[in-house]
């Protein structure tokens, strides 16, 4: 509850947006890791939660939206990516320090090499989003992993629409 | 903000730091030709039949006096077994003739080399004779001597022989198959080789990708990296005095040439842009590679020395891979400029850029054939399988049958191509190898699973 009260405070009109979400995987990944911040809204801050400008505090405060996801052989943003990165572009806006790193990645259907360019043109084109939404370019790194590091381990449709993501990192 | 300059600043001044690099691997050293090498072709051989049917008799090779050698704990002698058990397993792995071997033969005398026993074999129902003898000379090196005669004719067909260096024994055995089977089929040879692969262990999604090197039958197998990070996408240098391949030592995917002698390595550019598919001109003078600025992907073209590239691709999309025509003046790549992966010619500096795959399905990964008349590619239509086609894009043939076959390599000669076959659900890997006809298929035995093999030329 509190999680999504924090993303709310954080991303306002744009978390809406996700439901409208058309090329979601049938399986979602799996959601950010649970955390039991204390309520405490006054001055005094139990702060029991992820570190602010950690990976954890980042998955949190965007919903989980630190990963969008492609079809087969495309790296267009569509209307469900482009909510995720708002929501992403709106955390780099509140947190000016923080940089991240897009990790291109492929699913498993297709040649190395081709797969390694594709996971580059989709962490680029999640990162040129981001810029035209107003965050420097110099916050934003990529990286291309092809279909060396799925996270679905499946041969099917479901798992290979989980594979071709592109996912958000804070560098530490 | 700091974080990013400091990178940058780093993978600039000191590329080498970032290793993953395992002991230096030995160059092997040269194989002289003996005065036996005259390519003596003495007369025309007396078989009519298929190939396949023709009965290849190789027996131990003999020794003169059973010495001690570096090469064999046992002696000579026990040398002398397994260079016959080397040409009758590349002959037999490879599906040629109806080879007998060592195991089944009875041993010729040192005399007899020269002179064969006609009987003992023509009773076996060989119709050719392979024998060879084993010495070791004086200053540790090894002089191995090749005959082959037709039982028919009662004749010799061709000589061979070769000074090797004591760990080079292997070679000396290869050298005998490849004068066997050049003089029997009229192909040029290929055993005489190395081939360049990725080594992976580990769960589907932490592999464990290693660079490794092995001989043509999997023989003197070596790991170059350590595994610490990926690497993927090795070829070995015409004259295989170096290796390139992608690493990500750094964190990011680079191509590095790593020298095999010196065990040093560096960066193919000096660019922080990602770097793909590296690949040599057949006279070792160019490499090409791939490199990604902003997302967009083209080939571009330095000299082994080093020195400035040149972009050979300028299309919004993935330009990709390359390989050389034989003469070196034409490139064959591929492009997704289309809107979909497919293969293309142009000259070598770039001009004249033009489609060649019109066979339907998507078309990856294109290698032109050492001979120039073919170009072996991955096609996808459904499932991935080799195939070839010709350069000008007719011909098309698939030769392979499986869910995912990708990634093909030329033998020497032009009449093999190997290529990794990933199995469905556990993205297990291995190197399989088919002829032209598609008809022989076989895997390879490596240690552990395998992708991405480059077979190298002959051997120097």
């Amino acid at each position: 509850m509190n999680r999504l009260l924090a993303s709310v405070a954080v991303m306002g009109g744009a978390l809406a947006l996700s439901a409208c979400k058309t090329t979601a995987p049938d399986t979602l990944p799996p959601d950010p890791i649970p955390t039991t911040t204390a309520t405490g809204t006054g001055g005094q801050t139990v702060n029991q939660g992820p570190m602010v400008g950690s990976q954890a505090h980042f998955e949190q405060a965007v919903n989980g939206q630190n990963v969008i996801f492609f079809d087969t052989d495309r790296y267009n943003i569509d209307s469900a990516d482009a909510a995720a990165l708002q929501s992403q572009a709106q955390y780099l806006a509140r947190y000016p320090t923080v940089t991240i790193t897009i990790e291109g990645h492929c699913d498993e259907r297709g040649t190395r090499e081709y797969n390694l360019a594709l996971g580059e043109r989709r962490a680029n084109a999640a990162k040129n989003y981001l810029v035209g939404l107003g965050v420097d370019a110099g916050r934003i790194q990529t990286v291309s992993y092809g279909k060396e590091r799925p996270v679905a381990l499946g041969s099917d449709a479901a798992s290979w629409a989980q594979n071709r993501r592109a996912v958000s990192v804070v560098i530490n | 903000m700091k974080k990013l300059i400091l990178l940058v600043a780093f993978v600039w001044t000191a590329p080498l730091a970032a290793q993953d690099l395992g002991a230096p691997v030995p160059v092997g050293g040269e194989v002289e030709a003996t005065e036996e090498d005259e390519g003596g072709l003495t007369g025309s051989v007396s078989y009519e039949g298929r190939l396949d049917d023709l009965g290849i008799a190789i027996p131990g090779f003999a020794t003169d006096v059973d010495k001690p050698t570096p090469a064999n704990a046992s002696g000579t002698g026990a040398l002398g077994r397994e260079l016959g058990r080397i040409v009758f397993n590349n002959l037999k792995n490879n599906g040629l003739f109806k080879p007998a071997g060592p195991d089944s033969l009875p041993q010729p005398t040192f005399g007899q080399i020269t002179a064969p026993q006609w009987a003992t074999w023509s009773n076996r129902g060989a119709e050719m004779l392979v024998h060879g003898y084993v010495r070791a000379r004086g200053d540790g090196k090894i002089v191995v001597g090749c005959y082959l005669y037709d039982m028919a004719l009662q004749s010799e067909l061709v000589r061979g022989g070769w000074i090797v260096d004591p760990g080079d024994w292997r070679r000396a055995g290869h050298k005998c198959a490849d004068l066997v089977y050049s003089r029997l089929t009229g192909e040029s040879p290929f055993f005489d080789s190395r081939i360049a692969y990725i080594a992976e262990t580990g769960p589907k999604d932490a592999r464990i990708k290693r660079l490794a090197i092995m001989d043509s039958d999997g023989a003197n197998h070596r790991f170059i990296t350590t595994g610490r990070a990926t690497a993927l996408t090795p070829r070995y240098s015409p004259d295989y005095r170096k290796l390139m391949y992608l690493s990500y030592v750094d964190g990011n995917p680079r191509i590095y040439v790593y020298d095999i002698g010196s065990g040093r390595q560096t960066l193919v550019t000096q660019s922080t842009n990602p770097t793909f598919a590296p690949r040599w001109s057949p006279d070792g003078k160019w490499i090409l590679y791939s490199m990604a600025v902003a997302g967009n992907t083209d080939i571009y073209r330095v000299s082994a020395e080093g020195g400035p590239s040149v972009r050979l691709t300028n299309t919004p999309g993935i330009d990709i891979g390359g390989s050389y025509s034989p003469d070196g003046r034409k490139i064959v790549f591929e492009s997704d400029r289309s809107g979909e992966q497919q293969i293309y010619v142009m000259d070598a500096d770039g001009g004249n850029q033009k489609r060649i795959s019109f066979m339907g399905g998507r078309a990856a990964t294109p290698e032109w054939s050492p001979r120039g008349d073919q170009i072996a590619f991955t096609h996808i239509a459904g499932d991935f399988n080799i195939a070839v086609m010709s350069p000008q894009g007719g011909g098309f043939r698939r030769l392979t049958r499986g869910w995912q076959d990708e990634a093909p390599t030329w033998a020497p000669n032009g009449r093999i191509i190997q290529f990794f076959r990933t199995e469905r659900g556990t993205g297990r890997t291995g190197l399989w190898q088919v002829d032209l006809t598609g008809e022989n298929e076989r895997r390879l035995p490596t240690p552990v699973d395998a992708s991405d093999p480059a077979w190298g030329p002959i051997l120097p």
